[in-house]
């Protein structure tokens, strides 16, 4: 059972400390009997940038489309700038979102699209027109604000929806998906360049991807979420190098899994048996399993050949030995799929530092090790 | 399209870029598809092609080949009052029934698009008996019904049957055109900050607003066009199906075959415009 | 974790309740109800009344329900009806799958103003179109006209024309853009890669056609067939101009006499109950398999 993030805040009062933009207080959404969010606390910083993170159905965009109050929760508290929302409709919320597929109106003209929300709160015309020009400038977009969306690229299109939520200068910024429709090199950039606008106009960013490598770009901390429910919330890096469930481990990035025994533990530190090969020192997380088989979690590039460590490995480095069954090459990295004796399989990726290094042929016996630290003894 | 079973109940459309481009197959095909598909046509607009030829025919009989070419049957045409009179009506008859179907029908379309409630398919089932069941059977209820009340026949009681049958005529269309509507574009309002009253006449009005009109022309040329239950429910005037139905009864008319061939000529006008109309109403992106 | 306790509405956004819609819904139900269902309901009573000379007599009776079974006349003209219905149907079922499927499927330049040319017969008048046919149909008419040039006969047919034959062309052709547009619509949304899965798993185009292609056009065409059927079940119009040697009336016909010259409604509204009941059953296959409410126009 993992539950949220355990800050120790006040919970329950019509306003909340207005430090945090958003606070989500034990949200639930039901539709029907099926849980979409099963539970979700959680406090997003004042202009951080977050991400919701998790595979398709984790309960990711129900959540943020309950901040948007497109959805109400079946039940839970959403604060926004310590104000309870309660059953406040969107358009008195102060978040404007970025729609998965832009939701641009057709029959508007890009400008008149940016202008909309402006109108909406009866901005006089003089000064509509003016911050107009200067969202579709900060989103590097001059001169289409006669065009009509359907006339502009996907890439275009992203950014004028980027412009018409900004312009309203919202405390929070909620974006669905926005980069999925488009292509990858676009992408990267949009990557960046959403990056740089967090910092620029100061406002919260929550953001809702199933792509962990865009998640990891971005992010201040990310939310990873499985079947509603927050499994770990946390920077980029705590997420990767210390992932706390075995579903994390496996869904950011890539992780070998080992079937192991835990034999001994003493602290953050534990002696685990692996099948045919002995026993490996290993990290243990506070809750990992203390007894008993678990999962040994490690990514394939903590994972180096004896003979790629000029001075060899450190005394307390793990060493075991497994026969090369596959070689791939990716450009980078060369990707090594090792069968440990026991039949358990384990890869290892070797980076091309430089040309002719010695060559490995499938059938090859290859000398294995890592550091303690970089290995996480998980529950199953 | 990314599936989405968090949930969510956005039916979003797919942009352009995300939908691989599929060429046609473009491998052998047989030309019998095309072959046939041509012979219907024809079959489809052979008595279209006799009613424009014969209009011109210098003899009174429909006999072939053509003896003559004349367009004394224009003339007479154009003097005849009484089929201005039935043109008059039938354009005041359509106006009337198109403009109480549109109000009616897309009311109706946006209730079913817009809310659920249990009876939503028996709604949907009871508005489209009218076009279902045979105009007969609507014109001699009518028929019975005015009569029972004490409604005297005339051009308003054609009104009403018409606009009942034209109802589910707008509410098709607009049904349609809404259901393609992006929820995600309401959302978009709303989250700029546009309450309900906001948002239906800035995003959604606008944007059902062809199918309305689509609807509205369908609506008058069905009821310019109907005689099927026009007959029981007209009083002394008479529309101009009804006046053309009479003589044709009467005997072979060239002059209704010139009044027809004008008819074709403005029915294409009306093709032309509804059909620009539901062009401009994909929403491409 | 259990479940905390429901509180809020479980489905849909925020204010999508039945109130509002019952507002919208106000004025067409109440014109459905009072212009189109009372008036129904009033038909189907007139069935078990009576007319006494010229005014009607509202005791219950069931001589009109006997009448419409025991004369010969009306189950042979209901019979002839039915009969000519259901070829026009299927006539028209075949007359528009090649179009239908060509449009959707293989006209990709020229495709909307090949709708449009379906769509368009349909906005010229019914009644000029069904007389044209007279024009092509008659004794001096194009046909005979052609088959004389032509010396396939000596003498010009009058068997052509005022025959079960000639309404059956008639109705067949007048009706067909009804029938096109349904089975349009469903043969588009048809994926081509079914087509092509089909004929990549070594189908010829007949088996194509009856495993993949007719089993999912279902819908289009049970919506086509029940306009085309039902436009034919109830037409007095076209038997008046092509039709009328003995033994060609229709039911139609003869309903409309009963409330017109004949003026016996009882009798006219008791004719109706077995071609509504006819229709009710179409009706309900059709609403089981989802062909209603597909945007049929007319």
């Amino acid at each position: 059972m993992v539950t949220a993030p355990a800050r120790t805040q006040p919970g329950g009062s019509r306003l909340l400390t207005d430090q945090f933009s958003i606070q989500l207080r034990d949200l639930y959404k039901y539709f029907g009997e099926t849980p979409a969010v099963n539970g979700v606390s959680l406090d997003v910083r004042d202009g951080e940038f977050l991400t919701l993170l998790g595979p398709s159905g984790c309960g990711k965009t129900t959540t943020l489309r309950m901040i948007g109050g497109f959805e109400h929760p079946t039940s839970g508290a959403i604060y926004i700038s310590g104000q309870e929302m309660g059953d406040r409709p969107p358009y008195r919320r102060p978040v404007n979102t970025v729609f998965q597929n832009y939701a641009l109106f057709p029959h508007m003209t890009v400008g008149q699209n940016v202008a909309y929300g402006l109108e909406m709160a009866g901005v006089p015309r003089a000064e509509r027109q003016q911050r107009v020009t200067q969202a579709l400038e900060m989103v590097r977009l001059p001169h289409v604000e006669n065009r009509k969306p359907s006339e502009l690229s996907g890439g275009q299109q992203q950014r004028v929806a980027l412009a018409r939520a900004l312009v309203n200068r919202p405390s929070v910024l909620l974006l669905d998906e926005p980069l999925g429709a488009l292509d990858l090199k676009l992408r990267k950039a949009m990557q960046l360049e959403l990056k740089q606008l967090n910092r620029e106009v100061g406002a919260t960013f929550v953001y809702v991807t199933h792509d962990q490598e865009e998640a990891l770009t971005m992010s201040d901390r990310i939310a990873v979420m499985n079947e509603g429910q927050i499994l770990q919330l946390g920077s980029p890096e705590e997420i990767y190098e210390r992932p706390r469930t075995r579903f994390v481990a496996d869904f950011i990035g890539q992780t070998n899994f080992l079937d192991v025994t835990v034999r001994a533990v003493s602290g953050d530190t534990a002696e685990a048996e692996l099948p045919g090969v002995g026993r490996l020192r290993v990290r243990r997380p506070a809750e990992g399993p203390a007894s008993g088989p678990a999962a040994l979690a490690i990514r394939p590039e903590k994972i180096a050949l004896l003979e790629d460590l000029p001075g060899g490995a450190p005394a307390n480095w793990n060493q075991f030995t497994g026969r090369l069954d596959e070689i791939v090459y990716v450009g980078t990295f060369t990707h090594y799929l090792a069968v440990l004796p026991q039949g358990q399989t384990v890869t290892v990726h070797r980076q091309n530092r430089a040309v002719g290094e010695a060559e490995h042929r499938v059938g090859d016996e290859l000398t294995l090790v890592f550091d303690p630290a970089v290995a996480a003894l998980l529950v199953d | 399209m990314t599936a989405r079973p968090d949930g969510t109940l956005v039916a979003e459309t797919v942009p352009p870029a995300a939908i691989p481009v599929r060429q046609r197959a473009r491998k052998r095909r047989s030309p019998w598809l095309g072959l046939a598909s041509a012979l219907v046509f024809a079959f489809l607009y052979a008595p279209l092609l006799v009613v424009v030829l014969y209009s011109f025919s210098a003899t009174k009989v429909n006999a072939w080949p053509i003896k003559g070419y004349t367009l004394d049957w224009y003339r007479e045409l154009i003097a005849d009052r009484d089929i201005h009179q039935a043109v008059q009506l039938s354009i005041f008859v359509g106006l009337c029934a198109a403009t109480i179907a549109v109000v009616l029908g897309t009311l109706t379309a946006f209730a079913l698009d817009r809310y659920d409630f249990r009876a939503k398919q028996a709604i949907r089932f009871f508005v489209v008996l009218p076009i279902v069941l045979p105009g007969i059977v609507t014109g001699v209820a009518m028929l019975a019904f005015f009569t029972l009340i004490g409604w005297p026949l005339s051009r308003w009681t054609i009104i009403i049957a018409h606009a009942t049958f034209c109802v589910t005529l707008v509410l098709n269309n607009v049904v349609a055109r809404l259901g393609q509507i992006p929820r995600s574009l309401t959302e978009a309002s709303a989250d700029l900050g546009a309450s309900p009253r906001q948002t239906f006449w800035r995003v959604t009005f606008p944007l059902v607003r062809p199918a309305i009109i689509a609807g509205a022309i369908l609506a008058f040329t069905l009821s310019f066009d109907e005689v099927v239950v026009t007959f029981f429910l007209t009083g002394r005037e008479k529309t101009l199906p009804l006046l053309i139905w009479g003589r044709l009864r009467q005997g072979i008319s060239p002059e209704i075959n010139a009044a027809a061939t004008v008819i074709i000529l403005v029915s294409l006008v009306g093709v032309f415009v509804s059909n620009r109309l539901s062009k401009s109403s994909t929403f491409g992106r | 974790m259990a479940a905390p306790a429901v509180t809020l509405p479980t489905s849909g956004a925020p204010g999508r309740t039945a109130r509002p819609a019952a507002a919208l819904l106000a004025a067409p139900l109440a014109w459905m109800t009072f212009f189109y269902l009372i008036p129904l309901g009033l038909l189907l009573l007139h069935a078990f009344w009576s007319v006494d000379y010229l005014t009607v007599n509202r005791t219950f009776t069931l001589d009109n329900v006997r009448t419409v079974i025991s004369n010969p006349l009306y189950p042979t003209v209901l019979g002839r009806t039915l009969m000519i219905a259901i070829a026009v149907t299927i006539t028209d079922i075949i007359l528009a799958f090649p179009i239908a499927f060509y449009i959707a499927k293989r006209a990709t330049k020229h495709r909307e103003l090949l709708l449009m040319l379906v769509v368009f017969p349909l906005w010229s008048s019914y009644l000029v179109r069904a007389f044209a046919w007279k024009t092509i149909l008659g004794t001096n008419g194009i046909l005979n006209s052609f088959l004389l040039w032509t010396g396939v006969v000596d003498q010009p047919v009058s068997a052509f024309l005022y025959t079960k034959t000639a309404m059956y062309i008639t109705f067949s052709q007048v009706w067909l853009p009804f029938m096109i547009l349904p089975l349009y619509t469903i043969i588009d949304r048809m994926p081509d890669s079914l087509l092509e899965a089909s004929s990549d798993l070594g189908s010829n185009w007949f088996q194509t056609f009856r495993r993949v292609v007719l089993p999912l056009s279902l819908p289009g065409i049970l919506a086509g067939s029940l306009s085309v059927f039902s436009l034919t079940m109830g037409d007095y119009i076209t038997p008046s101009l092509i039709g009328g040697s003995p033994g060609t009336e229709l039911i139609g016909g003869i309903i409309a006499d009963q409330f017109g010259i004949a003026n016996n409604w009882p009798l006219g509204a008791a004719l109706i109950l077995p071609v509504l009941a006819i229709i009710s059953i179409f009706l309900l296959i059709a609403n089981r398999a989802g062909a209603l409410g597909r945007g049929e126009p007319g």
